[in-house]
């Protein structure tokens, strides 16, 4: 294999693993708060349509990127308002907001179908984009990459080594003791919630502004999905929902490439499948293996919470 | 005068029953709005989502027909959920279904005998079975989530149907169109009103209901699901094994779902397409609840969320609204319903300020 099909593989795997990577860690740190939100998928339409359509209307793809994490954090509001506030069932709550947001993102999209829009701008160093194979690998990609590899260390750091990680932790492992003696369980969990709306969002972002800069309807195809499976793959740790992230992307554009490579008598459908099947190997694998110990879900994951008056 | 919202010690059972209601007037109210905001006349289309289409036979036997597969779905998906299993890939469960059907159908498509339905109900059923085993066993054996797992088989399942249409059920006579050939006239379901699509699955679908009711409230199994779920370390003190009402519940709900694509495929299409259902799997949760986890409420939820979906059709033709109005009315509606559960179990009361004075005296 030629350098340059690596190059080229690299390149797409990277952008089929980078939406799977921000929604995962926003997923991640809601549900190290103690919160299961279901409705990542929604909120990734939610961004990319919101993302979409601010981008077409004012030319500026910034805007567009944090009118799609702002989406996302709204739909986030919903959902915390609805389980944290009137304590409703999450796991119900969070198909309400997968419903919801792919009617919605149909609704408000059903007139951008078929639009063309540039892609996210990619950085040019001249120089270092120029070099060989690691050029464009390293120094040639758009904001949104770089943000998810930056957040998954920021996220890492805050989580470990800092105080308000320690406390989020806690509230996620314990939250009545963290009630006792003095944290603001509620208002913490708002907080973890709206930053994986947030996140889902700039997800929803990449998809609909770089991934195919166009407005497809539920074109996430399930990726919300596979970012929470993701989340489960990595032990709830930042460092490993990244390699999980990769892994599936990888597993994306396998199927592709293995389609594009001319196996006719595999139909297309049979690799369109695999991404799926893979998340299902992977968690069992990861349930079942003897490296279980240490990857449990924080204690109160899902569990309703309400301090008393 | 200061408020505080503490938790209820019994709900009455009023209430219960009342927030549904009020949950539908509040999704309208909150749809009315929503029409407003997008420039279409509120009045007009709220007309012609919920009303103009059941004032005909037509419109009415059309409701009947599309709350067949939800009601038959969510029948199933509620004991699941009574007992904290999370069912939501039915919308796979019924596309197996009627790939089994189907299949049954199109090998015996010159059969004419009044067995070919009955076998391809069996083969929907078992169908739909095995697709809700695979989260069954994963759940039990390795303690993997069924929800992520029974979601992702659904993708597999539509590809599935995508595969097999687009090459080996593709009819060889049909220009090249990705779906099968028509089934017999023996594997098409006996319609019950002359000239409407109603068929007789809503019969079924009627004694589901029924079925379902007198096994929730009158048998063991229905009583060991619900302390399954309402109280865990109660279940496993009188032994009631969680595996077990794992499998139950995934079995019925899954084998629903099997059944109702293969009403769907037997009924209103009558061949195999690559897309059997307009998210029924998905809607169905919806439904279940909305009729409070309840068979006989499940019925009536079920009537109502297939008015959504003609509605939607219908204020589509007459008012050129989105499709997708649809699933925003059916999303807003599990909002609603979600945060209405709140008044069930906590109230308002008022409270007097602290240390105010009891009377004008001591002022």
């Amino acid at each position: 294999m030629s350098a340059d099909v690596l190059v080229a593989i690299l390149l797409t795997v990277i952008t089929a693993s980078t939406p799977l990577l921000l929604a995962a860690l926003g997923e991640l740190v809601t549900e190290r708060a103690g919160v299961l939100n279901l409705g990542v998928e929604g909120m990734m339409l939610m961004g990319a349509v919101t993302g979409f359509a601010v981008t077409l209307a004012t030319g500026s793809w910034p805007l567009g990127v944090i009118a799609a994490a702002l989406a996302g954090a709204a739909l986030a509001l919903v959902f915390g308002v609805l389980t944290l506030t009137l304590v409703a069932n999450q796991v119900a709550t969070g198909l309400a907001l997968t419903i919801f947001g792919i009617g919605v993102s149909a609704l408000i999209g059903a007139g951008f179908v078929g639009k063309p829009l540039p892609a996210l701008p990619k950085l040019s160093l001249p120089g270092l984009t120029d070099l060989p194979i690691v050029g464009r690998v390293l120094f040639g990609q758009d904001v949104l990459v770089y943000l998810s590899i930056l957040m998954t260390g920021v996220v890492a750091f805050v989580l470990n080594r800092t105080r308000l990680g320690l406390v989020l932790r806690a509230v996620g492992q314990s939250d009545v003791s963290a009630h006792a003696i003095g944290y603001p369980v509620i208002r913490i969990r708002y907080g973890a919630v709206l930053f994986g709306g947030l996140m889902s969002g700039l997800a929803g972002a990449y998809l609909s502004l770089a991934y195919t800069p166009l407005w497809v309807q539920e074109m996430t195809a399930g990726r919300g999905w596979i970012a929470l499976a993701i989340v489960v793959f990595a032990a709830w740790r930042p460092g490993r929902a990244l390699v999980g992230a990769y892994l599936f992307g990888g597993v994306t554009i396998l199927q592709l490439y293995a389609q594009g490579a001319g196996l006719v008598a595999v139909p297309s459908q049979v690799f369109a499948m695999l991404p799926y099947l893979a998340t299902i190997l992977v968690l069992v694998i990861i349930s079942a293996g003897p490296w279980r110990r240490g990857l449990d879900a924080p204690a109160c994951l899902g569990k309703p919470f309400r301090p008393a008056a | 005068m200061r408020y505080r919202i503490e938790p209820r010690r019994a709900t009455p059972a009023s209430l219960f029953y009342l927030t549904p209601v009020l949950a539908v007037g509040v999704t309208v109210a909150l749809g009315a709005l929503l029409f407003g905001l997008l420039g279409y006349a509120p009045g007009a289309t709220l007309y012609h989502f919920f009303v103009s289409p059941i004032t005909t036979v037509n419109g009415l036997a059309e409701l009947a027909l599309k709350a067949t597969p939800l009601v038959m779905i969510a029948v199933g998906l509620a004991a699941g959920f009574r007992a904290g299993v999370w069912n939501i890939g039915a919308e796979g469960q019924l596309t197996m279904g009627a790939i089994a059907g189907g299949v049954v159908a199109l090998r015996l498509v010159d059969v004419d005998a009044p067995w070919v339905l009955p076998l391809m109900a069996l083969a929907g059923i078992l169908g739909g079975m095995a697709w809700g085993a695979v989260p069954a066993v994963l759940k039990t054996r390795f303690g993997v989530s069924e929800i992520l797992v029974s979601l992702m088989l659904t993708y597999v399942a539509v590809l599935l149907l995508g595969l097999l249409v687009h090459g080996p059920l593709k009819d060889p006579t049909g220009y090249g169109f990705p779906q099968s050939a028509m089934f017999g006239a023996s594997a098409n379901l006996p319609l019950l009103v002359e000239g409407t699509r109603l068929n007789a699955g809503a019969i079924v679908g009627l004694l589901v209901v029924l079925a379902a009711w007198l096994v929730m409230a009158r048998t063991i199994v229905g009583f060991q699901i619900r302390v399954v779920g309402e109280a865990p370390a109660a279940a496993r003190y009188a032994g009631f094994s969680g595996n077990r009402v794992v499998w139950l519940t995934l079995m019925a709900s899954a084998g629903l779902a099997g059944l109702a694509g293969v009403f769907e495929v037997a009924g209103p299409i009558g061949q195999l397409v690559p897309s059997v259902s307009p998210g029924y799997g998905f809607t169905a949760i919806i439904v279940a609840f909305l009729g409070r986890l309840h068979p006989v409420g499940i019925g009536f939820a079920g009537l109502l969320v297939a008015l959504s979906y003609i509605g939607g059709e219908n204020a589509q033709v007459a008012v050129n609204l989105p499709r997708a109005a649809t699933g925003v009315f059916q999303g807003l509606l599990l909002f609603v319903l979600l945060a209405s559960d709140f008044i069930l179990r906590y109230r308002v009361r008022r409270v007097p300020p602290a240390g105010a004075p009891v009377s004008g005296a001591l002022r």
